[in-house]
């Protein structure tokens, strides 16, 4: 193997894959340059993403479960909401991480460059210094280009006016409006809207399809969607805005779809989250040969390398899904591979979770794929109502099913819906990695009284033999 | 709701067959275990039997069609699988009631509510292009390519990748297809023992030389080499590329034999049979290979041993119309030749109406084949692998033989015994063959020592 001590390696980017693959060169004693125009690596997952949002999602759902316990004899009376000290909070939480990251960067002699990056060719770059100013051409052996994605905003909605919001808008919370739209059903759109709803805002939410979250498996999706029904005014199916108005009052609103009743409506503010866009336009990128598709996503091959030999691109940009543990773990496939390791990112399931209450969450095979490839599938389902952890927590609307190869009897895929399922998809992941028999999970042991008994029961309904659930023989 | 019958297991290494015959019709009602066609498999003409009753509902099969196992042959109405072909623990109906069940109380619930499955659950529409906002999804097949996940667990599959094995060629040996690091390594292993083999004995891979254009000196008519002739140009050419063939010959004298043979003969005819040379050889040879074992043997190079076995089972090469075929004679050592005589005929009989089972024509130790009903004063037959040895008549006839200080006409069998000369030498076999004449000679010595 080739000695890799002395490579030098540049990741343009500090989010979840960039600095994955920044510390795992470091440790392989790599050369390495971190570049990022903040001030500390973390990215878009710790500053206005994935953290930020989870903070707020936590007290959602203390809101809310204080709410609830009036069912169960206990009142708290209404919460009062000091927006200054919650936005604290928050911040303290991003600065608590990326100040950490920025440690484990000096730890690691990671040298981190505050700024921009420009290609001069296939193994320079030209460094824009944010903070300090000044710009600095630097030369290295490898370059890999982790710069992700940002809100996509739709060219016929653009609108200069702080009512309208992209996701790093939203979490900035700059008040609680007394009305918020929000465009788009995807899981950003759900995840903020239910910020905002719980904390007193009527929540209107539009989706062009006929679903909310498009891609998840209708019966996973229609808990949350009765849910919702009750936090937000409204869900609008099939529905288009058509354009946005800023006035004095508001931003006022078009739709178009079946079931809306007022054409135009004003709200307070609006959120536009109809998804992200790989952040692929990198100065310079074309004095390399590295190849763009017409999505705008980086074309890379099995080891995350581009066209030009010396540059790797992983993450939101090379590619979906644009999920901060995929960034990650291409981030150190990418690297081993500049140590000469024979690697290749090659998973049989990437985790999906929509962190709204209850949190939808699945791994490899979904039914609907299933169906749209013609494979024969065995779909084993445990609805929560028999878990007698869903009854303690008074939140039996939640299901586990499993996508068993009726042959093999393998798992090819496991959905979740209900709380706590990202947390729970864990074992689903580790069953399909692991190429996990249906008989496998069934007979591992879980622990009792908890809802990861799902999994296991899902499995034992498989062969018909679930202990809290009776599905009697035909 | 249709049942399925599909192609069971037919036996050893039985793959497929070509289907010869059918024996149903759509709409024809028909009982568990009624033969419904007739499968040529490489060496037999089966009749297959259902293992499911009712009325056909639809064939899935043509005549002429190969047919593997597992394939769904028909369809009938009601009725349910046997469980011979489904083998695993659980019924697949019993998946289905699960499904089904929660679909049920779903739709109970929906029509609770006043709505219909439909509207609660519309069906997923394709995405517009436009504003998509797209979620994030893993296919079910491995990220950025269309290829289904390898039942590997992800170790596994970055040893495969640093040894340079390609994991989709590596058959897991675990639950569901599970490949384990012993079948990486495995699968390593004996790839590099057959590279290694084939650089070092370039007979090991056989490359079959290009073939002239016939058609330039004549008319020509090709034909698919099916059934029985490609199974034995495959084994022969098997058994020409791994077995240093040697062939010893040798005649006995068969004057006195042949009377006994004319005197005792109705007897086998009253037991169904006919008493023939063959007859008679193979209880020869039986007890030849019982003073000779190394002649019922089996060579496994891989593991450098040698198989001795504990039982006598000769093969008879049968000339039929669709070509050789060699049903197996079970513990011949064990059966008087009247015995033997009755079961040969019965079963070259068989095998020329195409009715032998593969079961019978498996687990030989050793074969005779005899030419002598066509002519000829011998030849050099091919030890029928993993056996090592076969043993060829030919036609006796009067010759004059030195006996007593003259010419005397005497029955002569000539006798030509190919062997593998890996396990077998030449003193050997010169031995083994002599003792066999003898034998011819004076039957006697079958109960002195056979």
């Amino acid at each position: 193997m080739a000695n890799t001590s002395n490579l030098r390696v540049a990741v343009i980017g500090g989010g979840p894959g960039g600095y994955a693959a920044a510390f795992l060169a470091a440790d392989l004693g790599m050369k390495v340059t971190l570049i990022d125009p903040e001030a500390n690596p973390g990215g878009v997952c710790l500053y206005r993403g994935c953290i930020p949002s989870k903070a707020l999602l936590h007290v959602a759902k203390l809101l809310e479960e204080a709410e609830q316990a009036k069912n169960w004899g206990i009142e708290f009376g209404e919460p009062k909401v000091d927006l200054n000290k919650l936005r604290e909070w928050k911040a303290s939480i991003v600065k608590k991480l990326t100040g950490g990251l920025g440690q484990l960067s000096k730890q690691r002699s990671v040298t981190f460059v505050s700024g921009r990056a420009a290609f001069v060719n296939a193994t320079t770059l030209k460094v824009t210094k944010t903070a300090a100013g000044g710009e600095e051409t630097l030369t290295f052996d490898r370059i890999v280009i982790a710069t992700g994605s940002r809100p996509t905003v739709v060219p016929s909605l653009k609108l200069d006016s702080p009512r309208l919001m992209d996701s790093t808008g939203a979490l900035d919370l700059p008040d609680i409006p007394k009305t918020l739209l929000v465009i788009g059903g995807g899981y950003i759109g759900l995840e903020l809207g239910s910020v905002y709803a719980t904390l007193g805002t009527k929540v209107t939410v539009v989706e062009m399809l006929s679903g909310l979250l498009p891609g998840a498996d209708r019966d996973l999706v229609l808990p949350l969607h009765k849910r919702l029904e009750k936090l937000f005014s409204a869900i609008l199916l099939n529905t288009t805005v058509k354009s946005l108005k800023d006035e004095k009052t508001g931003i006022r609103v078009t739709l178009d779809g079946p079931n809306v009743k007022e054409k135009e409506q004003v709200f307070d503010r609006v959120l536009m989250s109809v998804g992200r866009r790989p952040n692929s336009e990198i100065p310079g990128l074309d004095k390399t040969k590295v190849k763009v598709n017409a999505k705008g996503f980086i074309e890379i091959n099995e080891q995350r390398q581009t066209a030009e030999p010396t540059v790797y691109a992983i993450g939101d940009v090379a590619g979906e899904p644009m999920l901060a543990h995929k960034a990650m773990h291409e981030g150190r496939c990418a690297v081993e591979a500049i140590a000469g390791h024979k690697v290749a990112f090659e998973p049989n399931a990437i985790p999906a979770v929509v962190f709204t209450d209850p949190e939808i969450a699945w791994a490899g095979l979904t039914e609907t794929q299933a169906k749209e490839q013609g494979r024969e599938i065995t779909v084993a389902k445990f609805p929560w109502a028999a878990s007698g952890r869903a009854i303690t927590l008074d939140r039996p609307e939640g299901l586990t099913k499993l996508l068993i190869d009726p042959k093999t009897e393998r798992v090819l895929g496991v959905g979740i819906v209900g709380l706590g399922a990202g947390e729970l998809i864990a074992e689903g992941v580790l069953a399909i990695e692991m190429c996990a028999l249906a008989a496998d999970v069934g007979m591992t042991i879980h622990p009792h009284p908890t809802l990861s008994e799902t999994m296991m029961e899902a499995a034992e309904i498989f062969y018909g033999q679930a202990t809290d659930i009776y599905r009697p023989k035909k | 709701m249709a049942t399925e019958f599909k192609l069971p297991e037919l036996g050893e290494n039985i793959a497929s067959g070509d289907l010869v015959r059918l024996m149903i019709k759509p709409g024809a009602s028909i009982a568990e275990g009624q033969p419904v066609m007739e499968l040529e498999t490489d060496k037999a003409v089966i009749e297959v039997p259902s293992s499911i009753g009712g009325v056909v509902l639809e064939i899935k099969v043509k005549e002429g069609q190969k047919v593997k196992v597992g394939e769904v042959i028909f369809t009938i109405e009601g009725g349910a699988a046997a469980p011979a072909d489904e083998p695993r623990k659980h019924e697949p109906v019993e998946h289905m009631s699960g499904q089904q069940g929660a679909r049920l109380a779903f739709q109970l619930a929906m029509r609770a509510e006043g709505k219909t499955e439909e509207q609660a659950l519309p069906p997923d529409r394709p995405q517009a292009a436009s504003v998509a906002f797209s979620m994030p999804v893993q296919l079910g097949k491995v990220a950025g390519t269309d290829r289904d996940p390898i039942p590997a667990a992800p170790h596994v599959r970055r040893l495969a990748r640093e040894i340079g094995v390609n994991i989709r060629s590596v058959v897991g040996s675990g639950p569901g297809g599970r490949i384990s690091e012993d079948d990486v390594k495995q699968y390593a292993k004996s790839a590099l023992m057959q590279a290694a083999a084939a650089a070092q004995t370039p007979r090991g891979i056989f490359v079959e030389p290009e073939l002239p254009d016939f058609a330039k000196w004549g008319k020509t008519e090709r034909v698919s080499m099916r059934g029985v002739r490609r199974k034995t140009a495959e084994h022969l050419r098997q058994a020409w590329n791994t077995i240093p063939h040697v062939t010893q010959q040798d005649r006995a004298d068969i004057t006195e034999l042949e009377q006994l043979r004319a005197k005792f003969a109705p007897r086998a005819e009253e037991a169904g049979g006919k008493m023939t040379v063959t007859t008679i050889a193979l209880k020869v040879c039986a007890s030849a290979l019982k003073v000779f074992p190394q002649f019922n043997a089996s060579i496994d190079m891989g593991k450098e041993e040698i198989i001795y076995k504990q039982y006598i089972n000769i093969g008879v090469a049968v000339d039929t119309d669709r070509g050789l075929l060699v049903p197996v004679i079970r513990d011949v050592d064990k059966k008087n030749i009247v015995e033997l005589a009755a079961e040969m005929t019965q079963l070259s009989k068989k095998a020329r109406d195409r009715k032998l089972t593969p079961e019978e024509m498996e687990g030989g130790t050793f074969t005779i084949t005899n030419l002598g009903g066509i002519g000829g004063t011998g030849f050099s037959p091919i030890v029928n692998h993993p056996e090592v040895a076969i043993l060829g008549l030919s036609r006796s006839r009067m010759e004059p033989e030195w006996v007593n200080n003259k010419f005397e006409p005497r029955l002569i069998l000539p006798l030509s015994l190919s062997y593998d000369h890996r396990l077998i030498d030449g003193a050997d076999a010169a031995r083994f063959l002599r003792w066999i004449a003898e034998a011819f000679e004076q039957p006697f010595l079958l109960s002195v020592q056979g």
